[in-house]
């Protein structure tokens, strides 16, 4: 018995006749079928269902208390955002400086604002007048120059905004880092090389590389900070998912309440996400050897393509 | 321009591990050293000290009689801050081996970026002379494109000219082909010959051997953290005296 068997002879037949059949995937098929019965269940329960009550979700959805507690809700998000990432690099550059002292600072900083959750944390500013009932600008340990009352100082929305801003910071400080590290050294030793002064080094040649890392986590983090700004609604402020509380209480229609919040936050989140789309396009410049179009551009080819056919 | 580099009984260590024992080396203004020893002997790190960019623990570097990193008070050697050395490597040109090209810049800009950051010249001055330094190096049609759109032998040729924006009276190259596909090689060392016809004060590490006995006016044989043997190309490659010399040639050569 022979190991090698003999091919089965190929009968020849001209390349032009023979016709390329794709696999079938039926799996695929019924999968995306049950998927489609799915989504036009629950299509047809939003459009059905008389406990979404749609009259007063459009009631509400541009009145003028929900509208001015969205301006609130955006006025923390951005504050909140801007605060936080000052911080954020301030903490990155002392945890990497050379000082054990600034490191560890800035390590602690992280680890105990990572460690309390942002409710409580909440808590604790809107109380600070029971620590201090007041604040004195002078010399540590010395006479003091300037007194100021905390509750003055620090009302409602103070607190609400130094605590997001310091949980931001902590968040900010971790993603801006992590930025910095991906960053190669040899870029630094070029720079250096050709004299570069240091604050240029870090403004035209780390950190534009660095962003690239750290837009994505960054964005996360913004879309994070939206949603958290409802838990501020523990101190009172008029922001969106407090407000949606107040006129649910008052006429006890909580869904479609909920709803225009949903929305709001839905729509927002949408904003911010096309905003990072093309931010990071603007930062991948020399990264990529061709950008990707943006939707608009590949629309317009889309319907080019489908005008000439 | 050129630049006469002193080194005196530079010793360096990383942890526990000398890596240079003492080097002694003058290179005369104008000339072309080539540097040659097997990997690990001390070439980079010698190359490196010179612009400071690694820390002698021992010894002085001179150009042009000007102590690098440091000042001397009394028999101190006190190290200069940060922007005295930034100011002092402005002088000197430094070429790497894996290019470190500013990817998200231009070709255009990674050579204009120096001049404008040490204040030497304004942004549309800065930029046109990059655009002639681009045509120097031959790549006058690529100044629009970003690094990774380049190839290795034209990113190096544009990190060439990004060291000669600050016209340089000394020019340090640390195996400046290595990281180079074998038929890209040529197009850097015409560069590099250019330059040392231009009389440019050139150090150059590498193993390319043809281009030592072509263009080096000086051969260096460095092993083991120690400078070996020196001379004439003819002398230190054609008839070498040491026997590490020897090994070595003979391995690189066949």
């Amino acid at each position: 018995m022979s190991l090698v068997s003999t091919p089965t002879p190929i009968t020849p037949t001209p390349p032009a006749t023979l016709t390329v059949v794709p696999a079938r995937h039926p799996g695929r098929w019924i999968a995306s079928a049950v998927v489609l019965v799915l989504a036009a269940q629950f299509a047809h329960g939003l459009a059905t269902n008389p406990g979404w009550d749609w009259p007063t979700f459009t009631g509400y959805f541009f009145e003028r208390s929900v509208l001015r507690a969205l301006a609130v809700t955006l006025e923390l998000t951005l504050a909140g955002a801007v605060l936080g990432f000052l911080g954020g690099v301030l903490l990155a550059a002392m945890r990497m400086s050379r000082s054990p002292i600034l490191q560890a600072l800035s390590w602690t900083y992280v680890w105990v604002f990572r460690s309390v959750p942002l409710i409580v944390q909440l808590l604790f500013w809107a109380n600070l007048g029971y620590l201090y009932d007041t604040l004195q600008i002078g010399v540590p340990f010395g006479p003091g120059f300037h007194e100021l009352s905390t509750a003055r100082l620090v009302g409602p929305f103070g607190a609400a905004l130094l605590g997001l801003a310091l949980h931001e910071a902590a968040y900010a400080g971790e993603i801006v880092r992590a930025g910095l590290l991906s960053v190669d050294q040899g870029q630094l030793e070029a720079a250096a090389a050709l004299g570069i002064p240091r604050p240029r080094q870090f403004r035209r040649i780390v950190l534009p590389q660095a962003m690239r890392a750290i837009l994505p986590s960054a964005a996360n983090e913004l879309i994070n900070l939206l949603k958290s700004t409802s838990v501020v609604y523990v101190l009172a402020i008029g922001e969106l998912f407090y407000q949606v509380q107040v006129v649910y209480g008052r006429n006890g229609r909580v869904v479609p309440l909920l709803m225009v919040a949903t929305v709001w936050y839905v729509l927002l989140t949408a904003l911010l996400s096309i905003l990072q789309f093309y931010v990071e396009r603007r930062f991948a410049r020399g990264a990529l050897r061709t950008l990707p179009p943006t939707p608009v551009q590949r629309l317009r080819t889309a319907l080019s393509r489908g005008a000439a056919r | 321009m050129t630049a006469m580099v002193e080194i005196r009984d530079v010793h360096k260590s990383f942890g526990a591990h000398e890596v240079l024992h003492g080097v002694d080396l003058t290179v005369p203004g104008g000339s072309v050293t080539v540097v040659l020893g097997p990997s690990g002997s001390g070439k980079s790190t010698l190359l490196r000290a010179i612009n400071h960019l690694e820390k002698v623990d021992r010894g002085t570097i001179t150009v042009d009689g000007e102590l690098i990193g440091y000042r001397r008070v009394g028999d101190r050697l006190n190290e200069l801050g940060e922007r005295h050395i930034l100011r002092q490597r402005a002088r000197i040109g430094f070429v790497f081996q894996s290019f470190n090209l500013f990817p998200h810049l231009t070709a255009l800009d990674n050579v204009a970026e120096a001049p404008v950051a040490t204040g030497r010249r304004g942004r549309a001055d800065a930029r046109a002379y990059a655009r002639t330094l681009l045509g120097r190096v031959g790549l006058a049609d690529r100044a629009d494109a970003y690094p990774r759109q380049l190839s290795g032998g034209q990113q190096q040729r544009v990190a060439i000219a990004r060291a000669l924006a600050l016209d340089p009276a000394l020019i340090l190259f640390d195996e400046p082909t290595s990281a180079l596909d074998p038929e890209l090689v040529g197009e850097v060392l015409d560069v590099l010959r250019a330059l040392a016809a231009a009389g440019t004060t050139m150090i150059v590490v590498t193993h390319e051997i043809g281009f030592a006995r072509e263009v080096a006016d000086t051969v260096v044989f460095l092993d083991a953290g120690r400078i070996v043997e020196q001379g004439p190309p003819e002398q230190v490659l054609d008839h070498p005296r040491h026997e590490r010399t020897k090994a070595f040639l003979s391995k690189v050569l066949t």
